[in-house]
């Protein structure tokens, strides 16, 4: 009988086989867990409760019933032409109806104190693209962005897998409520330089995601002037804007760069989408703003890979130009979330456990520090762990946002209903009181 | 500060498109405009879909005939690699749009938003900055930029013969091989289009077999465009890759499938692609590459229904194809009055046209100034064949399904003027 031989398997490129994905993190982890057994108040009561994912189930009322009542949004128009050309219309430049809806939105979600340019709107299936592209467009592979700590876990992926480009992180720690600092940058800038990496820019999530905070207008101008001198660009996600629980806190980089007559703009882009503050993730809408021609050119071009459904611009123009719509969708949208906000932190309190004191977006950074055994990363993950297994919660550890400090976790309050986060809580308060309970035994 | 970019749209096909948005013709409002015939759409059934929405919708956008608007369901994050029910419905219809001669499995198959991604997607799966792809000429315009601007791949011509109909030959595949190899660069894999995009012709099924004895000798990827599998207008039979590796007990982990609604259902804008492919490691990677390029849920949610409903499905792909032939046919035969032929072909949305007659000199350089004219002086737009790398100068692709009867007189009105200046000239 004949020997077979081998063929060697036909080979794939590096970036099929690289972990950069960074799909193996306890993040991604503890996603599996839930979906193995997932929490429902009827069928599954006992489940594990998904507090990892930042996502705004808290509005979706008022998109209902702003569509039942504008059946003009949710149709083509009469006649032949509505629907066929929206359906034939794949032009990068994105629909014009629709770039002006999100910049009147994105104004509006700023009380009018920044101008938006529809023509500076580039239109990218959601955030997670648009950071990519950016990347893409401001780094060559092995060139750097800089990015403060924790920051989201996401962003080892989006910034980092296809592209080739590095994060050196900026670090920040509670000593001032995880603030960025001038020598933070200095440092992260230093680092990057002794190992001889060129620095493109500063990418901040304001408000920031895992801190649940805006960043203040002081540090913003700092962080500005940074970036300025070292002739490097700024890339501002300000994707939880219209999630501020109160209008006055958010300040954005266009606002500092509108005060100074936009001087030294053009090292600035906005990314923003309508995942977290309008609660459509599944639309896949997301958007870069630039103050840099160049960029905004390219930036379109290569949106080519990551258009928006034409329906879908079609459908959120009507929606987002209706000033009264939006007027109330920003106002409750904030109240309901800071509600759920004060909810957790009073609920987080009463149970013995502080949070970072924040003003916005869809979590808090939770401190557990004084609940591990030993403070490392190790420490940190068996206590992620018992909360994942024992306590049935999926929360996000501080490691995965690359913190510096163990024993931080972001909680996520705004996707599930009240009943759900109260079951949360208590969770949470017994599982408290036992270890009180343990702790007193030990002692006796 | 620099900016490191490219500049891929400095071709004629990119050039053309620009200047007809400057200058569109319109019938009543601007007679005089320049009339498209390089963008490969086709408008000649949206009158089927709008029936079918206006029965099965109510003309909602988000798809909806109970009346529940719900958002609810459709707002979440959903699987970025396509819904299952999307997937499952996706499945069925390419099989019957290839005429149910092979069937596909749901799960082999990873959505994007547009055939454009899920180009780039598998070019970042299969090859690293610096590898090449074989690709026969002449090819799709776009490739060069949707294939090589983000991945830094390259892309190697292999050139195809009007003698064979621009059917590639093995030979020259082999050839264009070893000049790669020779120069250093690793060859990851061949894309083709079947049907051809420009030429409009079928590989076929003996050129399938080559091809894959060809890939598994060299050990490469194969990638099969067919994108235009639901526009065929001539009698012949589509043979698609996934029907020869039914047939054959061979390695499987080298075939990809790109497919998408933009062609064969005429919905670019909604941004419909498909990854179809053997390989389980290469669907791992595309699936975690797909959250860069999602379809929007209540599209997906709109498109379900349409593409399930097989008996209008049926219709339509009937209906289309008969007005494909018929539009072909007046075109072909228009241009066959000026004297200039088109290639044999039997799918597209376009025809494939000899118009070496009219070049003052017979190079790629005569063939820009034809263009020129046709696009200046006769005001239409159509793909000179350099910018598809052509290797025979005078070739022009033109996309006739944007246009209706009336249209198609004007354009070859247009043309003999221009064709009858040639004649002087030359």
């Amino acid at each position: 009988m004949a020997i077979e031989i081998e063929q060697p398997s036909v080979g794939l490129s590096k970036v099929a086989v690289s972990e950069t994905h960074g799909e193996d993190s306890p993040y991604f982890a503890g996603w599996k867990a839930y979906d193995e057994n997932p929490y429902d108040e009827l069928t599954n009561p006992s489940g594990v409760i998904q507090m990892g994912l930042a996502e705004n189930q808290v509005s979706f009322d008022l998109l209902e019933a702003f569509l039942e009542t504008h059946s003009e949004a949710s149709s083509w128009g009469k006649g032949a032409s509505g629907f066929r050309e929206n359906a034939l219309f794949q032009d990068y430049h994105g629909l014009l109806s629709f770039r002006k809806a999100m910049a009147s939105f994105m104004e509006q979600i700023r009380g009018g104190r920044a101008k938006f340019d529809p023509e500076r709107v580039v239109l990218t299936a959601g955030a997670t693209a648009a950071n990519e592209l950016l990347t893409f467009i401001l780094a060559d592979p092995g060139d750097a962005l800089l990015v403060p700590t924790p920051y989201y876990p996401g962003f080892d992926r989006d910034l980092r897998w296809r592209t080739g480009v590095k994060i050196v992180p900026i670090h920040c720690d509670s000593s001032n409520n995880f603030q960025i600092t001038p020598q933070a940058l200095e440092a992260a800038y230093s680092e990057a330089e002794a190992m001889n990496i060129k620095v493109r820019g500063v990418l901040i999530t304001n408000p920031s995601n895992p801190l649940g905070a805006t960043i203040q207008r002081s540090v913003l101008e700092e962080i500005f002037d940074f970036v300025t001198r070292k002739n490097i660009h700024l890339v501002s996600d300000e994707i939880y804007s219209g999630s501020v629980f109160s209008s006055s806190e958010f300040i954005s980089i266009a606002e500092i760069l509108e005060a100074r007559q936009n001087k030294n703009s053009e090292r600035v882009h906005i990314v923003y989408s309508l995942s977290k503050d309008l609660g459509l993730p599944g639309f896949r809408v997301g958007t870069i703003y630039s103050y840099n021609d160049e960029v905004v050119t390219t930036a379109r071009r290569m949106s080519s890979f990551t258009l928006i459904s034409s329906q879908t611009q079609h459908l959120l123009a009507s929606m987002l130009s209706n000033k009264e719509f939006t007027e109330n969708y920003i106002k409750t949208n904030r109240e309901r979330l800071r509600k759920r906000y004060n909810m957790i932190i009073e609920g987080l309190r009463s149970a013995g456990i502080e949070c970072l004191k924040g003003n916005a977006g869809l979590f808090c950074w939770m401190n557990l520090s004084p609940l591990l055994e030993k403070p490392t990363r190790e420490g940190e993950l068996a206590l992620w762990n018992s909360m994942l297994h024992e306590v049935k919660l999926n929360i996000s550890p501080g490691s995965s946002c690359h913190c510096s400090e163990p024993g931080w976790f972001r909680v996520c309050f705004a996707n599930m209903s009240e009943q759900t986060l109260e079951v949360a809580l208590k969770r949470i308060h017994n599982f408290m009181e036992k270890r009180e309970r343990d702790r007193n035994l030990k002692v006796i | 500060m620099t900016i490191s970019i490219a500049r891929p749209n400095d071709s004629p096909y990119y050039i053309g498109l620009d200047r007809v948005s400057e200058d569109p013709y319109h019938r009543l409002d601007n007679p005089n405009g320049i009339i498209q015939l390089g963008l490969f759409e086709n408008r000649l059934c949206f009158d089927l879909i709008e029936k079918w929405l206006s029965e099965n919708t109510k003309d909602s956008v988000m798809g909806r005939d109970d009346g529940d608007l719900s958002i609810s369901g459709i707002a979440p994050y959903q699987p970025s690699d396509g819904l299952v029910e999307f997937k499952v419905a996706m499945a069925d219809f390419m099989s019957q749009v290839m005429g149910r001669a092979v069937s596909f499995d749901p799960s082999q198959m990873v959505l994007t938003a547009g055939a454009t991604p899920a180009l780039e997607i598998l070019c970042f799966c299969l090859a690293d900055p610096g590898n090449a792809f074989l690709v026969p000429t002449p090819y799709y315009p776009g490739f060069d930029r949707d294939m090589k601007w983000r991945t830094g791949v390259e892309l190697i011509p292999v050139h195809c013969r009007s003698t064979d109909n621009f059917i590639i030959s093995i030979t020259a595949l082999d050839q264009a091989f070893n000049q790669t190899r020779k120069r250093g660069i690793k060859v990851r894999g061949i894309l083709i289009s079947n049907p051809s995009n420009p030429v409009g012709n079928l590989l076929p099924r003996e050129t399938l077999y080559n091809l894959l004895d060809f890939a598994r000798e060299k050990n490469i990827h194969i990638v099969s465009d067919e994108i235009f599998a639901g526009s065929m207008y001539g009698s012949e039979e589509f043979v698609s890759m996934a029907e020869i590796l039914d047939m054959e007990d061979i390695d499987k982990n080298r075939i990809h499938i790109v497919y998408g609604l933009s062609k064969d259902l005429a919905l670019p804008g909604f941004r419909v692609g498909v990854i179809y492919s053997f390989n389980e490691s290469v669907l791992v990677a595309a699936k975690k590459l797909t959250r860069f390029s999602s379809i929007s849920a209540p599209t997906q949610r709109l498109l379900i229904s349409m593409v399930s409903d097989t008996r209008f499905i049926q219709e339509y792909i009937e209906t289309n194809k008969k007005r494909i032939r018929e539009m072909h046919d007046l075109f072909v035969e228009g241009l066959k009055q000026l004297g200039i032929k088109c290639a044999q072909s039997c799918a597209g949305l376009y025809c494939w046209a000899d118009m070496s007659g009219l070049i003052s000199s017979y190079s790629e350089k005569g063939e820009l100034e034809l263009w020129d004219k046709l696009l200046n002086i006769a005001k239409i737009n159509v793909t000179p064949g350099s910018a598809c790398h052509c290797i025979e100068p005078g070739w022009f692709r033109c996309c006739f399904t944007t246009l209706s009867q009336e249209d198609v007189v004007i354009v070859i009105e247009r043309i003999r003027k221009v064709a009858e200046t040639c004649k002087i000239s030359s």
